[in-house]
C-alpha cells in the first residue's frame, strides 16, 4: 500500500522531476540542461522505485547517469558553439513545438482518466523484482531475444558505418599483412 | 543473518568509511616514505593529513567564466556517492539500509561518480581540466562492462541482489575460489572508479593534473577524498561479494569483516603502486577484446551451477 510517506515523496518526486524539466528548457548552457534532465530522469526513478519497483527505479538511475552523461558529451560537440560560452536555447520550431507537446499531454492526462483501470486481485508481492524479471523474460522472452538481436545489429552497425578504417585499412587489400597497420601502436595482439 | 542495523549505523558506516579511507591514505604514505628510502616515522605517516586543515582554510582559486554551479555539484558529488554506496554493504550482520536491491544501487552510485568528475571537469572552464573529465568517460566505458559482469556473477551465484543473501550463499565455497575471473574484473573497477594508480589517466601528470589541476581548498580535499573514500567503499563492498562477508571461525562477524575489508585495501593499495598509468585508449582494447568475452563466460558459470541445482 501506499503509505502517507510514499504519498509525499511521490509528489516532492513528482514536483522536482517537473521542475527540472521546465529547466531544460529555460537554461541557456548544454551542459545545464543535460544535467538538468539528468535530475529529472533520476526524481523518475526515485518515482518508480516508491510506486514499489525499487529494481527498475535503481536501474533507471544508474542507466540514465551514464547515458546522459555520454550525450553531454556528444551534445556539446554537436552544438553550434562547441565551447558553450554563448547561450543557447532548446527551443526550436516554438509554435509547433507547443502545438505538439500541447496535444500529447491532453492526450496523456485525458488517458488517464478515460482508461478503466483493473482493480487489484491478489496481494501485492513482497520483491517486486523476481516478477518483473518473470513478465519479461517468461512470456516475453523471444521479443527480449529479438529486440537484444536488433540492439546490437544497430550497435555494430552504426560503429561500422562510422569507422573511418576498416580491415582493409589495417590489413591490406588481401587482409595478409601482420601485424595491423594501425595509427596507434600496441595494444592487444600485437 | 544480515539484516539492518539501528538508526544510527547510517552515522556508524560513513565513519567507518572514513577511517578505513584514512588508514589506506596513510599506508600509502608509508610505502612512500619506503620507497624514497626515508626512515618509516610517524611524521611520515601524518604527512599527507598535514594538508588538511591547509585546504580548509585555503582560498578558493576564482577563474573566468566557471560554471560555479556545475563544478560544485560535481565535486560534491564523488564523496557523497562513495558513502552513499556503502549503505548496503554488510558489516558483520549488520547494514545501514537493507535494499533488496543492493547490488544495484551500489552499481548506480558509482556511476555517478561518471556525472561528478564529468561536471569536475567541466566546471572550471579549463582546458586541461575538461579533457580530464573526458579521459574518465573514456575510461569508463572500459572499466564499466567487466565491473558490472563482475557483479552480476556474484548476484547470479546467489540468485538474489540483495547484499546480505550474496554473502550467505558462499557459506560453502567463496565466490572468489570458483570465480576468480570476476574477482580479478572487480578489482580492477574498483581502482579504476577511484582513479588510483593504473587508473590515474584522468587526474595523469601529463595533464598537470586534469580534473584536479583547477582545484583548490575544501574542492581538492573533497575529490581527493572521495578517491580514497571509493576504493575504500570498493574493497568493503569486495567481502560480501566474493569473500564470504563476516563468515569465519572463531572471531564475531563484524571482526571477520574488517580484517577482510583490511586485507583487500591493502593488497590494492600495494597493487595501485605498482601499476604504471594506462592509457584510456588502450585499456579500451583490453577491456573489450580480453575482458568483456571473459567476464561473461564467467558470468555463464554461476548461471549453469544454478541451473543445474
Amino acid at each position: 500500500m501506499v503509505g502517507p510517506l510514499d504519498t509525499v515523496l511521490l509528489v516532492a518526486l513528482g514536483v522536482l522531476a517537473l521542475v527540472f524539466g521546465a529547466l531544460v528548457f529555460t537554461l541557456n548552457s548544454m551542459a545545464r540542461v543535460t544535467f538538468a534532465l539528468l535530475a529529472a530522469l533520476v526524481c523518475v526513478g526515485g518515482i518508480t522505485a516508491v510506486l514499489g519497483l525499487p529494481y527498475l527505479g535503481v536501474v533507471i538511475v544508474l542507466m540514465m547517469v551514464m547515458e546522459m552523461v555520454i550525450m553531454a558529451v556528444f551534445m556539446i560537440a554537436y552544438m553550434m558553439n562547441p565551447a558553450g560560452l554563448m547561450p543557447m536555447s532548446m527551443l526550436h520550431n516554438k509554435r509547433g513545438a507547443l502545438a505538439i507537446s500541447g496535444v500529447v499531454f491532453a492526450a496523456l492526462v485525458a488517458g488517464i482518466f478515460a482508461v478503466p483501470w483493473p482493480a487489484r486481485t491478489g496481494i501485492r508481492p513482497r520483491d517486486t523484482t523476481f516478477q518483473v524479471g518473470r513478465s519479461l523474460m517468461g512470456d516475453q522472452m523471444l521479443t527480449m531475444v529479438t529486440l537484444g538481436f536488433v540492439l546490437l545489429a544497430t550497435m555494430v552497425g552504426a560503429t561500422v558505418l562510422a569507422t573511418r578504417r576498416g580491415r582493409y585499412d589495417r590489413f591490406g587489400d588481401d587482409l595478409d599483412r601482420r601485424p595491423a597497420d594501425d595509427p596507434a601502436g600496441g595494444g592487444v595482439g600485437r | 543473518m544480515v539484516e539492518a542495523g539501528a538508526w544510527w549505523t547510517v552515522l556508524a558506516g560513513p565513519a567507518l568509511l572514513l577511517g578505513l579511507a584514512v588508514l589506506a591514505v596513510a599506508g600509502d604514505a608509508v610505502l612512500d616514505a619506503r620507497d624514497a628510502g626515508r626512515t618509516v616515522t610517524l611524521t611520515a605517516v601524518v604527512r599527507p593529513f598535514l594538508g588538511v586543515p591547509r585546504a580548509l582554510v585555503a582560498q578558493p582559486r576564482r577563474l573566468p567564466a566557471a560554471d560555479v554551479l556545475l563544478w560544485r555539484a560535481g565535486v560534491i558529488t564523488v564523496p557523497v556517492a562513495a558513502v552513499l554506496s556503502t549503505l548496503v554493504i554488510p558489516f558483520g550482520n549488520r547494514m545501514a539500509a537493507d535494499l533488496s536491491v543492493g547490488v544495484v544501487w551500489f552499481n548506480a552510485m558509482e556511476v555517478l561518480t561518471w556525472a561528478g568528475l564529468w561536471l569536475a571537469g567541466w566546471g572550471p572552464n579549463a582546458a586541461f581540466s575538461l579533457i580530464g573529465g573526458y579521459r574518465f568517460l573514456a575510461q569508463g566505458l572500459a572499466y564499466e562492462l567487466p565491473l558490472m559482469f563482475a557483479l552480476i556473477s556474484a548476484a547470479t551465484g546467489a540468485q538474489s541482489l540483495r547484499v546480505g543473501d550474496i554473502a550467505a550463499a558462499q557459506a560453502g565455497l567463496w565466490y572468489v575460489v570458483w570465480m576468480p575471473v570476476a574477482f580479478v574484473a572487480y578489482l580492477a573497477g574498483v581502482l579504476a572508479f577511484s582513479f588510483l594508480g593504473p587508473f590515474a589517466y584522468p587526474v595523469g601528470r601529463d595533464l598537470s593534473g586534469g580534473v584536479l589541476s583547477e582545484t583548490s581548498g575544501v574542492d581538492r580535499l573533497l575529490l581527493q577524498a572521495g578517491r580514497w573514500l571509493w576504493l575504500t567503499s570498493g574493497a568493503a563492498m569486495a567481502v560480501p561479494l566474493f569473500l564470504g562477508g563476516g563468515a569465519g571461525p572463531g572471531l564475531p562477524a563484524w571482526a571477520w569483516s574488517l580484517i577482510k575489508t583490511l586485507v583487500v585495501l591493502g593488497a590494492l593499495v600495494w597493487a595501485l603502486r605498482r601499476l604504471p598509468v594506462i592509457r584510456a585508449d588502450r585499456y579500451v582494447e583490453f577491456a573489450w577484446v580480453v575482458l568483456i568475452p571473459l567476464s561473461v563466460v564467467q558470468t555463464l558459470v554461476p548461471a549453469l551451477v544454478d541451473l543445474n541445482r
